[in-house]
């Protein structure tokens, strides 16, 4: 019986990732909020934990190229998408700032929720390696 | 994509926001610099920002792949310093050392009320790219105590 660590750590990793991501993109659209004509985005987390969860089920495909489409669960952009703004700008911009910093802080959190499954999970491992 | 690929977003928008912060201040001390002809008058300065792409960085990832041209930014530049063209203040003071044959003395287009506005968003935006960077920080460093009792 191979031990596969993957498995093992669930998909507790994929959401930390997830979670990185989407904090850089936040990132992004704060450090933008002057910028005129910037739009800004944000990554639909639950299509990328939904595809997170189909890779780990055994049916991704593997890129022999890379131009190749990326079908890896945290691979292309694609779940990238722009915001709508709740009131227009007059430069184009659509960045709300306060809007952006709680999301920036709520996925900060949600952040450690998941870091806290993981390691658990490697706590968990730990443990049952040393024979406690 | 990384946690430190934010720190390199939140350190450009401080770069952006006190480069803002400067030319706010150069036009303030410069608000009352008084010259005898339009040319050697000073303007008011001000920076254009411009959103960075990932695809410029990262090359690599250019091209082929899907929707590669809308990756997830990498933070704000500054593409220049632009001269304001608004009018210039045309004061007549004969007395003035820098009037001109007319008795004119030249002030610069520098509305200090707009500058004191500028001043503020700029230091308020510095200080969110600050917050930024703090929590990235600390995420940073809980992903080092993965594994830790």
């Amino acid at each position: 019986m191979a031990i596969s660590l993957d498995k093992a750590l669930g998909i507790h990793q994929h959401a930390l990732e997830g979670r990185v991501k989407r904090a850089e993109v936040l990132a992004n659209n704060l450090a933008n909020a002057d910028t005129p004509g910037y739009k800004a985005r944000d990554i639909d987390f639950q299509a990328m934990m939904e595809k997170a969860q189909e890779g780990m089920s055994g049916f991704g495909m593997t890129r022999t190229h890379e131009s190749h489409m990326d079908t890896s669960p945290m691979g292309q952009d694609s779940e990238l998408m722009y915001r709508v703004p709740n009131q227009p700008s007059v430069d184009g911009n659509t960045v709300d700032t306060q809007q952006e910093q709680t999301r920036f802080m709520r996925n900060a959190m949600d952040y450690q929720a998941s870091f806290q499954f993981l390691n658990g999970k490697v706590t968990g491992i730990k443990k049952a390696l040393s024979g406690q | 994509m990384s946690l430190g690929s934010i720190f390199d977003i939140a350190g450009s928008g401080m770069t952006a926001q006190s480069l803002r912060l400067n030319t706010t201040a150069s036009n303030i001390a410069n608000a009352e610099t008084a010259s005898s002809s339009t040319e050697q008058t000073y303007r008011a300065r001000k920076p254009v920002f411009a959103a960075i792409q990932q695809s410029m960085l990262n090359p690599s990832q250019q091209g082929l792949a899907f929707g590669s041209e809308e990756g997830p930014g990498a933070g704000v530049r500054v593409e220049g310093i632009v001269e304001s063209d608004a009018e210039l203040q045309m004061r007549f003071q004969p007395d003035h050392p820098a009037a001109n044959e007319e008795g004119y003395v030249f002030y610069p287009n520098v509305n200090v009320v707009e500058e004191m506005a500028d001043m503020m968003s700029s230091s308020r935006s510095f200080q969110m790219n600050v917050d930024i960077m703090n929590s990235a920080k600390s995420m940073m460093q809980r992903i080092l105590t993965l594994g830790q009792q």
